[in-house]
């Protein structure tokens, strides 16, 4: 039998972010412990103002043996980044 | 109202963070898991930086020019006022909860009131702590819940803990004569206020943890008064160690 805790992932949106960033994981019965869990180890140092609790069983991860057709094609075509025509100088933040 | 007054009610206060604290601090790497053992850390770290404040404005009040380390490490065993409930030992989880709770519980409802004292000390360290409480009380609260309607043996536990710590819990509600000194000038709270809303939040959760309400013909009582039971020495020993036999000594 599996003494362990489920494992989650912790995602948390620090005070300047515009998004949630994967900080790490840890083991909980469930999510209303993850979120308590996860207030303790990652945002103890005032590192957050928002958390995401997702247990790791729900997340699907592409295979890393799968890289090859997966990204690789991807490496030579320079063509996909916008970066060939001239910005106007009235456009900011680009 | 003098000022002596004051100090002891501040002392009232904020010995029992001191020693809650202390007891959690002998925790820290010994938790039942990571997680846990951060969050009780995390908590005993938030006590003791309220002890701090409260000892500071002791300092400023006192004739002596008394530093919080004199405070904290220099007075014998009946000059601290805690509560007994505070001292009580790490015997297992269930315990380190249900004392937890029990003194969260109380904490809140305290600094509640003392968020509108007269004296603007108080208020500070009061709102200032107020945040901190509500997540101890969280904390806790949630773990009295899953150990006793969790599994049969977490129940019977809990259970066991909540029994031996029932009798500590009436002593919060005491008023010591300095208490109601400083109650009547408007400095201090009435603890008496408070018990029948404390007993009917922890009656209320521990009917959702499944844990049975303990009967109890006698509370223990001593603490606020100095008059502490057989585990404060040890806490004191280990905790005073240093300043007594480096006098001054500092890190």
């Amino acid at each position: 039998m599996n003494k362990n805790w489920p494992l989650w992932e912790i995602f948390v949106r620090s005070k300047n972010g515009l998004e949630h960033r994967h900080f790490g994981s840890l083991r909980a019965a469930d999510a209303e412990m993850a979120m308590n869990n996860a207030r303790d180890v990652y945002t103890r140092r005032s590192e957050g103002v928002s958390i995401w609790v997702v247990e790791s069983k729900n997340i699907t991860a592409s295979n890393p043996e799968h890289n090859g057709e997966l990204f690789e094609p991807a490496a030579d075509k320079a063509y996909r980044h916008p970066t060939f025509y001239d910005l106007p100088d009235d456009i900011e933040h680009m | 109202m003098t000022n002596e007054n004051l100090i002891q009610y501040i002392y009232s206060i904020a010995d029992n963070s001191l020693i809650l604290g202390q007891r959690l601090g002998e925790l820290c790497g010994h938790g039942p898991t990571l997680e846990t053992d951060i969050a009780l850390t995390n908590i005993a770290l938030d006590l003791l930086g309220q002890t701090r404040s409260y000892y500071q404005y002791v300092g400023e009040l006192s004739k002596e020019d008394l530093t919080e380390d004199d405070v904290a490490f220099l007075r014998n065993e009946r000059e601290y006022k805690n509560v007994l409930i505070v001292e009580q030992p790490n015997t297992d989880f269930a315990y380190v909860i249900a004392r937890q709770y029990f003194f969260d519980v109380y904490h809140f409802l305290l600094l509640e009131k003392l968020m509108e004292s007269k004296n603007v000390n108080l208020q500070a360290i009061a709102k200032k702590s107020m945040k901190e409480v509500a997540y101890h009380k969280r904390f806790s609260g949630d773990w009295l819940k899953r150990l006793g309607d969790g599994t049969e043996e977490s129940h019977q536990k809990m259970q066991q803990a909540v029994n031996d710590l029932w009798v500590y819990t009436d002593e919060l509600f005491h008023m010591n004569e300095d208490d109601k000194v400083v109650a009547k000038a408007g400095f201090g709270v009435d603890n008496t206020e408070l018990k029948e809303t404390y007993y009917n939040e922890v009656e209320a959760l521990l009917k959702k943890a499944t844990i049975e309400i303990p009967s109890t013909p006698y509370f223990q009582k001593g603490g606020k008064k100095g008059i502490h039971t057989e585990h404060m020495g040890y806490i004191l020993a280990d905790m005073q160690y240093m300043q007594r036999t480096f006098p001054d000594m500092k890190w």
